[in-house]
């Protein structure tokens, strides 16, 4: 893939060059760098400094080829990842140059000079840039006698990355990524010559989101990560090209597995998504699938309230004789594929005949379910590389949605994109993307988004799912944006939103985002599904489920902790069937619970926050575990009633046979935004968000990881702190009538009205604390 | 003593000579009331005409360098004089600056009215802390005397001059790496184009001008062009400061036309040591390949240095004697590149490290004819492989010593040890030395 490829200004006419490479005319757009064009024609000019992300640093010097230029030749090789084509240029590689070959072969032979002989032991082994370039443009043997450089080994520079001096060839990509395409530039070379070495401030480890993406693109074994090291070969695993379950994003993946067993992921190639970064959440938080507390086989509740291990059939049995003839209704929580949510929607209407389905298990609103049916997102990743302005609006790239801040700050890096931010703080990541704050507490936002003016058709506008928690904030969105004509993003924090959205997994729409209002769409499902009619009476949302007298309910991967303190008591006195991958809190109080599989034991697909559909085939072969999809499918066939989904497959050909919904859509209905609350001045305004790393369960067992989490911090304002005479570090107890949060203060520009804390860190659960997460008055004080 | 032409070290004996009387007493700070009159443009256009060629080794033409900067660009310019001097044998601006730092600044700020720039920076080596006093108490008085500040001499130019010291690095004599230090950050070269002219210090249009060729410009604005030109050769015009040291019996700096030849230099300062031969020498610091006694009528141009097979560089003549082991002053210099490369690149940073090993062997007189081989061949791997020039200037001295060395080498093989005494090419006494 080269730079070109990946690059975003295509459409552009742009000029062509064309070019002689060992002898085969190229033509090229302007701009390419000879390595490139190179590999355009096959050509393989070794290399370890040069990457097509990164800006050119010509440090290695092991691309070197002889270059002639209108008949006047260079008087000596050139490094190829520097220099771009020219047209009548005449560049000679390895492959037709003596002198560029025997340039190459010395230049590995001195990189091999001071790099270890530990190749047997070290991870990269077997798929390091370095033996294999040794091997294809080295020496058969090096004639080097002396001393080598030898360094303490290894070093942590974070908790989940170590590194390797002594095989570092010092090509600065790790550094280049961390400041060109993190912004987080905490690892640097230090010293000079021989013993210049990659290194952090003592104070500040190599506390980046993205860290791992350096293990990955470091050309030897240098850096690696504490939990895969000496953990296996590259050969002895088996690769699948896979999706990150972790959020919107929807980055492509590669799980790698040995026996069975997930040891690692890395970040896989899309031009149009994720370029060639992950985050290291996605990277490294996948031991959630082997916890200890995993459910293996089904599980039914006897008289004497203990889950007891039943057969499939007992289970399905019971589960069956639960919902037949009762009241119910489906959470399918934010985490189901595509495939899967399209199951429960299926399940619903057609097994339970009810629309009360749901896929959030967050606050949420009718606002919002409003907007998810009746607003066309059309904004994309390509579109941020493009913008004039970028809107961000209750939405934290770097916490909630990690590569869309790299592709905006990708911009911001180019050419300063414009950024405005409506957020009541300047969290780290809006520091970085140098953004407009406007500085706004929760539950005024609709007044701030009116005060955006200037935006145009090459203007982003992103919302974050948390912009449901205040009324009239989307109806606000939608006026900016029709206005305006700035393109629109919903960026929901976790990766089965919107295709559950699609999927038909909400009350209001049916799959193909069919409104389940229009007659015409309800025939259209009936018939595809063969069923005599759809439900027509309005569904409830999951609020309204658990706080319903509805007698059963159909739960997927939902943490009742997430939507609210009293959630698990009321779903308590129902009939739970719970389809879930570990114990849980629903698993505690489900009468049946049925195993499911884990992303990596299943096939399916997620949809991204730009509507891409990103499939994935199972990781982890020979799983016993199945996708939930089927489960149902068999619960369906006991219950009488048969979706006829026996598999990923058939549920994933059915739904797109269904296309989408092409008839009128009801338009959204605005509301108004509620007046601004005032406060006293021992209080605040609760404002809060999950850090990337927090203790969401999906991370758990993963405890190098863990260790670069931000700390739990709450921000006041410097007023505050000066009423409540407390300076920087100080404890500060945050408090309603439903419970307390003490924790070490950070003073910074943040919203005078507004008390921030991360929403579910370590010591900061904010529903199981204070009951509440956003838009609610805290009393603040002195701890 | 015919054939010096002391300009700039013209007034080096008198003993205030650094002092802005002494230096206002001699005539300074007259050329700057001249070019601050002319037109920026016709300025450049003097130096272009002058011939003036840089002095710190590469020889570029400095009035081209200034033509460069883009003007009318709406952007601030920087003048940036590079006083980082540190390569072995050279020796030049040091005692220039110590001497007469009036005669840098007033050549800076001709350069920076010139190239229409407001700030102007001395990068000086840290090391040199007699030097850095001195030039900064020079600029304190020419900020007190008008000639710094706002609305020069009333002719409605300013210009701000900073002294920066940097912190010991070789590799910021190289001009990108001083920019680099310069803003802040290690000094390593940055990938060029875009080059300083177009995108120097903080990626603003930059002229870096070595202190001796910034030096020669006030005496050309007031003795005008065909006065400089009429000094040297037909391609390198001008006087310059040849800096002679070593086994030499009165070293220094000589201020003599371009085109003189070592023979002549030597006649001047009183010729080898007395009872010794020349064996070999530098013509321009321990980056440019070595010469012998057969290029004692070299002329010292750009040119004919340059066809004799060396550099003119930095004109640090480093006279050798029959007395010095090959062997050990090469190793010597590679040790010196070794601990300077800046690691940025692999031929550099890995080179030296090996280099050094294997001429530490060779000159404990252990290895074979093969090594040499070897040798040649691993220079010839770092030698135009490497990001910036300092690679090439460690590979220099080793590959011309081959040149006319190599018997040399062979015989500490022979012998087992190296075949020379120390002491002997020492320049103290070293009586009861063990």
């Amino acid at each position: 893939m080269s730079i070109q490829e990946l690059g975003t200004e295509s459409q552009v006419q742009v000029e062509m060059i064309t070019c002689v490479i060992d002898g085969f005319e190229i033509t090229v757009p302007k701009g390419t760098l000879v390595i490139r064009a190179a590999e355009k024609l096959g050509i393989q000019i070794p290399r370890f400094c040069d990457h097509p992300l990164l800006a050119p640093a010509g440090a290695c010097r092991q691309c070197l080829v002889d270059i002639e230029i209108n008949g006047r030749a260079f008087p000596k090789p050139q490094a190829s990842c520097t220099i771009p084509v020219e047209n009548g240029m005449i560049v000679k590689t390895q492959l037709t140059s003596p002198v560029a070959d025997k340039a190459q072969k010395g230049i590995m032979e001195l990189l091999l000079i001071n790099h270890p002989l530990d190749c047997p032991v070290c991870d990269k082994g077997g798929e390091c840039p370095l033996q294999n370039q040794a091997m294809s443009n080295g020496r058969s043997e090096s004639r080097f006698e002396g001393v080598k450089r030898t360094f303490e080994k290894p070093v942590p520079i974070s908790s989940q990355v170590l590194l390797d001096r002594e095989r570092c060839v010092l090509c600065a990509r790790c550094t280049r990524f961390s400041e060109q395409i993190a912004g987080d530039p905490f690892i640097t070379l230090n010293e000079r010559g021989a013993l210049q070495q990659v290194g952090i401030y003592e104070e500040e480890p190599f506390d980046s989101y993205y860290s791992g993406n350096t293990v990955q693109i470091c050309p030897v074994g240098a850096l690696t990560g504490t939990s895969y090291r000496f953990r296996a070969r590259p050969f002895d695993l088996v690769s699948t090209d896979s999706a990150c379950e972790h959020c919107a994003s929807g980055c492509a993946m590669r799980t790698d597995v040995r026996r069975g067993k997930t040891l690692r992921r890395l970040a896989g190639e899309d031009a149009d998504v994720n370029e060639e970064w992950n985050c290291d959440k996605g990277r490294w938080a996948f031991k959630y699938e082997v916890a200890k507390n995993r459910i293996k086989v089904p599980m039914v509740r006897d008289s004497n309230g203990q889950l007891q291990e039943v057969s499939w059939p007992e289970a399905l049995a019971a589960a069956a004789q639960g919902l037949k003839n009762s009241r119910s209704g489906v959470l399918v929580g934010g985490r189901a594929t595509i495939e899967d949510a399209y199951g429960y929607s299926k399940f619903a209407r057609v097994t339970l005949n009810t629309n009360n389905i749901d896929f959030r298990a967050r606050r949420h609103s009718h606002e919002e379910s409003d907007f998810l049916e009746s607003v066309k997102l059309n904004a994309t990743y390509k579109d941020i590389d493009t913008a004039d302005h970028v809107v961000l609006i209750n939405f934290e790239p770097e916490d909630e949605s990690p590569i869309v801040f790299l592709r905006i700050y990708k911009q911001v890096h180019k050419r300063l994109v414009k950024v405005t931010n409506i957020a009541p703080l300047a969290s780290r990541g809006s520091e970085k993307l140098k953004a407009n704050l406007i500085k706004t507490t929760s539950g005024n936002e609709a007044q701030a988004i009116s005060s955006i003016s200037g935006l145009t058709k090459k203007s982003v506008v992103l919302v974050g799912e948390r912009i449901s928690e205040t009324e009239g904030a989307l109806s606000a969105v939608v006026k900016l944006v029709n206005d305006s004509g700035a393109k629109l993003g919903w960026v929901p924090r976790r990766a089965g939103e919107r295709g559950a959205v699609l999927a038909g997994a909400i009350a209001n729409l049916l799959p193909g985002n069919r409104p389940i209002t229009d007659s015409a769409a309800r025939v259209d499902i009936a018939t595809a599904w063969s069923v005599d009619s759809i439900p027509t009476e309005q569904g409830m949302n999951t609020d309204e489920m658990i706080n319903s007298d509805l007698q059963s309910l159909v739960i997927g991967g939902v943490d009742p902790m997430d939507i609210s303190a009293e959630a698990k008591i009321k779903l308590s006195k129902k009939f739970i069937v719970s389809l879930e991958i570990r114990q849980s809190d629903i698993t505690d109080i489900a009468s049946v619970v049925l195993p499911v599989a884990a992303v990596v034991e299943k096939s399916g697909s997620f949809m991204d926050w730009q509507g891409k559909v990103r499939k994935f085939e199972a990781a982890v072969d020979q799983s016993l575990n199945r996708s939930d999809v089927r489960i149902l499918s068999m619960l369906a066939d006991e219950i009488g009633k048969p979706i006829k989904l026996p598999s990923v497959k058939s549920a994933r050909a059915e739904f797109d046979s269904l296309g989408n919904w092409d008839g009128p859509i009801n338009s959204m209905k605005l509301r108004n935004s509620a007046a601004a609350k005032s406060v006293a001045s021992d209080e605040a305004v609760l404002v809060s968000w999950r850090n990337l790393l927090d203790k969401g369960s999906l991370q758990d067992g993963e405890e190098n990881l863990a260790g670069t989490a931000r700390k739990s911090i709450l921000v006041i304002s410097h007023a505050r702190a000066k009423a409540l005479n407390v300076s920087s570090g100080d404890h500060v107890r945050v408090s309603n009538s439903y419970g307390a949060i003490t924790l070490p203060c950070q003073i910074g520009e943040i919203d005078e009205s507004s008390v921030w804390l991360p929403r579910n860190s370590l010591n900061s659960q904010l529903i199981r604390n204070l009951g509440v997460v956003s838009n609610s008055i805290v009393k603040v004080d002195k701890a | 003593m015919s054939k010096l032409t002391p300009v700039l070290s013209a007034t080096w004996d008198q003993a205030d000579s650094f002092t802005i009387e002494g230096y206002k007493r001699n005539g300074g700070y007259s050329a700057i009331s001249k070019a601050l009159a002319m037109q920026p443009d016709e300025v450049i256009q003097m130096i272009k005409d002058s011939g003036l060629r840089g002095r710190g080794g590469a020889g570029f033409p400095t009035g081209n360098k200034w033509g460069f900067i883009p003007q009318g660009d709406n952007k601030e310019h920087y003048f940036v004089v590079n006083a980082d001097e540190s390569e072995p044998g050279t020796c030049k601006d040091t005692p220039l600056m110590m001497a007469n730092p009036h005669v840098l600044i007033e050549g800076i700020i001709i350069g920076s009215f010139a190239i229409r720039a407001n700030y102007a920076f001395i990068y000086i080596r840290g090391e040199v802390t007699h030097v850095v006093r001195r030039v900064q108490q020079a600029i304190e008085d020419a900020y007190k005397a008008g000639f710094l500040g706002k609305n020069i001499l009333g002719k409605g130019f300013d210009l701000e001059l900073v002294l920066h010291v940097g912190a010991g690095a070789y590799i910021c004599g190289e001009e990108t790496a001083l920019l680099d230090s310069l803003e802040g950050f290690r000094g390593q070269p940055r990938l060029r184009p875009p080059f300083p002219a177009i995108a120097g210090l903080y990626a603003k249009p930059t002229v870096v001008n070595n202190v001796e060729s910034v030096a020669s410009v006030p005496s050309i604005i007031s003795n005008g062009v065909a006065w400089f030109s009429a000094m040297g050769t037909e391609k390198s015009k001008g006087f310059t400061l040849y800096s002679l040291s070593g086994h030499v019996n009165n070293p220094g700096q000589f201020e003599a036309p371009l085109g003189i030849t070592l023979r002549q230099l030597l006649e001047i300062s009183g010729g080898v040591r007395n009872g010794h031969k020349l064996k070999f020498w530098t013509p321009g610091g321990s980056s440019t390949p070595i010469f012998t006694d057969a290029h004692l009528d070299v002329p010292l141009d750009y040119e004919g240095v340059s066809a004799a097979g060396s550099m003119l560089g930095t004109k640090a003549l480093q006279i050798f004697d029959e007395t010095t082991c090959i062997v050990r002053a090469v190793l010597r210099w590679t040790e010196f590149y070794k601990h300077e490369s800046c690691g940025k690149c692999t031929p550099c940073r890995e080179g030296t490290w090996w280099l050094v090993q294997v001429l530490k062997d060779l000159e404990a007189g252990r290895g074979t004819e093969a090594d040499l081989d070897k040798l040649l061949d691993l220079c010839d791997n770092i030698m135009g492989r490497s990001f910036c020039a300092l690679a090439d200037g460690a590979a220099s001295p080793i590959i011309s010593s081959l040149k006319y060395f190599r018997q040399e080498y062979l015989d500490h093989l022979t012998a087992g040890r190296c075949p020379f005494d120390p002491m002997a090419s020492t320049l103290f006494d070293t009586a009861g030395v063990k």
